[in-house]
């Protein structure tokens, strides 16, 4: 009896949280005319009518390659300066470092609203305002806190032993991060790579603000004026949300541990 | 910790390695941030920096319209948001990670089908539901009228009454997995002897739960709650999707952010970036004293309970 009503909870809020999703993707597939005369149905026939309409029409290749590109763009240049500094905080000892290490994680409590104008007029005034380059750069420089903080922690826990012996071995500094301390932080650079993916995958403020240019938006922005002019067309909205969700079903398949890990990071005490 | 012999890294070389990242970092967040300060200190016209006017535009925020009514309003929105995630979210997240911390078989499972809509864009979310709701074709009133309970379906985003509501529940669906996830990582912590040693003393797993488990999680739920809060006050793409920048209808959805974004970007006020820069400021200082508060009070409730 009691496992009974245990299960019943368990598989109940387990609808709750998935059938609205499992809703947006089948009726992706349906028409405007199959959604008004019967809500709740399935695809009877089912079309890929909306997406083309998505995808061509409404600019959806246009948003989506912007929106790859960014968020990839941002992730690699933000881990590569990351662990480069992060490399540098943990393997020296002087109160500058300390310092540096402390402006940097206080960035992770820096709000977006009080940034946003100045950085608005910022880009405006180096000539990348309402560009991909800008985005890029502006991404790079928030997500460094947090990537700093992850693998910071992870290179102290590693025994320097290693990198004296390839001190002895006559190995210099690059050659030493390079070659001695990249491969062994992988699951770090994996954890940071993901948990940043995700954020600037699904921003939509930074863009709203800073990309003026239709040709630049990126996906959440494109969604917003396509809301906007789509208005009656509903499957195709449907087929909006899911494109702009298919790369984080994908990512999470692929690295389910390292999002649920990366998900309460900084949370244990 | 103790003291290395030797510093891997000379001085210099690590200066270097650590030169991109303070670039970007000075440039894109710590140059923003000072000159933001000084934003709100001053009168604009347009995008020219004009006198310096000390706190008036402060002063002006609370008392000319539309601030004077927005402001508040929009302020008692985010606390309400906050209340409902505290009140939704964070129990039926402590609820179901307890429920799935005691059970195990499929626990796995579990945890990755109720953070899914964690992962997905928080905009998507919105405009999701704004569709799943529509009065025309949407799936929630037609399942109502399905049950025969027809008196309940109405236009849940048109109505004053019910919009703001619709944010507050779709926003805890969202993050439920959140609070779930991290309850689940402190419960997976804690040492399981204490619980054995209570139900030894015949406690009954009600007894259990309220006077050994949820005293040992205080630290993590005064974590969550502080989190939760500066969450609840940043909200922005969901009330955004769901009644969009006038926080419609009759600005029943609209909140600190979107009011922000709205006198910074549409107001077409002369003023605009002093007075959206005094919004973000206010902002700023509400989640800063309170989270600090907060945290303090938890501290305390968990030294009495140690």
């Amino acid at each position: 009896m009691r496992r009974a009503a245990v299960s019943t909870l368990l598989w109940g809020y387990a609808a709750v949280a998935l059938l609205p999703l499992l809703i947006m993707v089948w009726n992706s597939f349906r028409t405007d005319q199959e959604l008004v005369v019967e809500p709740l149905g399935l695809p009877h026939s089912p079309s890929l009518d909306a997406y083309r309409e998505a995808w061509v029409e409404a600019s959806f290749s246009t948003y989506f390659l912007n929106s790859v590109l960014v968020t990839t763009a941002s992730v690699l240049l933000s881990t590569a300066v990351s662990l480069l500094a992060a490399y540098a905080l943990a393997r020296s000892r002087s109160r500058l470092m300390t310092v540096i290490e402390q402006v940097f994680v206080s960035g992770l409590m820096m709000p977006v609203f009080l940034m946003i104008v100045p950085i608005f007029y910022l880009l405006d005034t180096i000539g990348l305002a309402s560009t991909r380059t800008g985005l890029i750069l502006v991404y790079s420089a928030v997500s460094i806190p947090f990537s700093v903080f992850v693998l910071a922690t992870f290179l102290r826990q590693l025994p320097d032993e290693l990198e004296d012996a390839a001190r002895i071995d006559g190995a210099g500094p690059l050659r030493t991060f390079w070659s001695v301390l990249l491969p062994l932080v992988k699951p770090a650079v994996a954890t940071v790579v993901v948990f940043r993916f995700v954020p600037i995958w699904n921003d939509f403020f930074y863009p709203l603000i800073l990309v003026r240019d239709r040709a630049q938006y990126t996906l959440p922005v494109g969604l917003t004026t396509f809301f906007g002019e789509y208005q009656t067309s509903w499957s195709t909205l449907f087929a909006g949300l899911v494109i702009a969700t298919l790369p984080l079903v994908v990512l999470f398949l692929v690295a389910t541990r390292q999002i649920v890990t990366g998900l309460t990071a900084g949370m244990g005490r | 910790m103790s003291r290395r012999r030797t510093a891997a890294l000379p001085k210099p070389v690590a200066l270097l390695f650590l030169l991109p990242a303070a670039a970007l970092f000075a440039v894109f967040v710590l140059y923003p941030m000072a000159t933001a300060l000084t934003y709100s200190l001053f009168s604009w016209r347009g995008t020219a920096q004009d006198a310096f006017v000390g706190l008036d535009n402060f002063v002006a925020l609370f008392t000319t319209e539309p601030y004077a009514t927005q402001l508040p309003r929009a302020f008692g929105h985010n606390a309400l948001l906050f209340a409902g995630a505290m009140v939704v979210q964070n129990s039926v997240g402590l609820l179901l990670a307890y429920v799935l911390h005691r059970r195990g078989r499929l626990r796995r499972l579990f945890q990755v089908l109720y953070t899914m809509p964690y992962l997905v864009s928080p905009l998507v979310v919105g405009y999701l539901w704004s569709l799943l709701l529509s009065p025309l074709f949407g799936p929630v009133n037609a399942a109502l009228r399905a049950v025969g309970l027809e008196a309940v379906a109405q236009p849940w985003l048109g109505d004053p009454d019910t919009a703001l509501w619709v944010v507050v529940l779709v926003t805890a669906w969202q993050w439920v997995g959140f609070p779930l996830l991290v309850y689940g990582a402190a419960l997976g912590a804690l040492d399981p002897t204490l619980e054995e040693a209570a139900m030894l003393d015949g406690a009954s797993s009600r007894q259990r739960f309220w006077h050994v488990t949820l005293p040992l999680l205080t630290p993590v739920i005064g974590t969550v709650s502080v989190l939760t809060f500066i969450f609840s006050m940043e909200a922005f793409p969901i009330p955004y999707a769901l009644g969009g920048s006038s926080g419609s209808p009759a600005g029943a959805t609209d909140v600190m952010s979107l009011l922000f974004y709205r006198t910074a970007f549409h107001s077409g006020a002369s003023n605009a970036i002093g007075i959206s820069s005094a919004v973000a400021i206010v902002l700023f200082l509400v989640i800063v004293v309170i989270s600090v508060l907060f945290t303090r009070w938890f501290r305390s409730v968990e030294r009495r309970l140690t």
